[in-house]
């Protein structure tokens, strides 16, 4: 399976689920594309859910940073959730859990958004 | 794709086009040699992630998508180890003078995270300057640090 994206509103969050592989061409591309979408219609809290993400590679990890940087650049904040081990490992590797707000509960990351 | 596997897929020894497909037969063919060996699933994903991360370098940063250059892959077992090579044909380049990705300033930066990943996953990595051109890139994984 290549990629899956679905978006859905949790009060004034929007919960991305993405399922599948988030690796160099489509993957990624259909990620960047959505999350660029969201930020033009005005969307500021966005929570990628990753828990149905069973690969990623380094050009999916640099969407990962692209999203986010593109929704801090609009005022707007993105946090991470429902990371699996291997995501998890990524982050460390990477250092990008110094930079990103993970949760493991979907009630509590959309609480954390105020 | 050219080349040549063995019937026991305890080698293998082809030449890919420079294409992102590329990419899924080279991971598919060395993960046949490394199930073959024994390693857990745990450690045939980091060596899936090696492989691809090699591979995607050969073909966009080595050989730039040419339609007239190929990508070398063979992967080998040697007693308790897995060796892998990747070869492209482009004009080489030097790990050590690439921007830290750990680097404060870079951690935001989209891409430059492949070899970090590389080495992350393999027991050793090398790379080598081909001649007239060209560059090969080495991965050795251990079984015995896998079991």
């Amino acid at each position: 399976m290549s990629i899956q994206v679905t978006n859905r509103q949790v009060g004034d969050v929007t919960v991305v689920d993405v399922a599948g592989r988030i690796t160099l061409g489509e993957g990624a591309s259909t990620l960047r594309e959505n999350i660029r979408e969201l930020v033009a219609k005005g969307n500021k809290k966005i929570l990628l859910n990753l828990s149905d993400v069973s690969y990623i590679d380094s050009s999916g990890i640099g969407e990962l940073v692209s999203a986010y940087t593109t929704v801090t650049n609009q005022g707007g904040t993105l946090k991470l959730l429902g990371l699996t081990k291997r995501v998890k490992d990524l982050l460390q590797i990477t250092k990008l859990y110094t930079v990103f707000e993970v949760f493991e509960s979907e009630p509590i990351a959309v609480r954390s958004f105020g | 794709m050219g080349g040549k596997t063995d019937g026991n897929t305890q080698a293998v020894d082809v030449y890919l086009d420079s294409t992102l497909e590329s990419v899924d037969s080279a991971e598919e063919l060395v993960l046949k040699v490394a199930r073959k060996a024994g390693f857990p699933d745990e450690e045939l994903h980091k060596i899936s992630m090696a492989v691809r991360e090699t591979v995607v370098n050969a073909v966009v940063h080595g050989n730039r998508y040419s339609a007239h250059k190929k990508v070398h892959v063979s992967a080998s077992l040697d007693q308790d180890r897995l060796l892998v090579t990747v070869a492209d044909e482009g004009s080489g380049f030097d790990p050590d003078s690439l921007p830290d990705p750990l680097a404060e300033e870079n951690l935001l930066h989209q891409s430059g995270r492949g070899l970090l990943l590389i080495r992350a996953f393999v027991d050793e990595f090398q790379v080598r300057k081909l001649h007239p051109t060209g560059a090969e890139v080495r991965l050795v994984k251990r079984l015995t640090h896998a079991l």
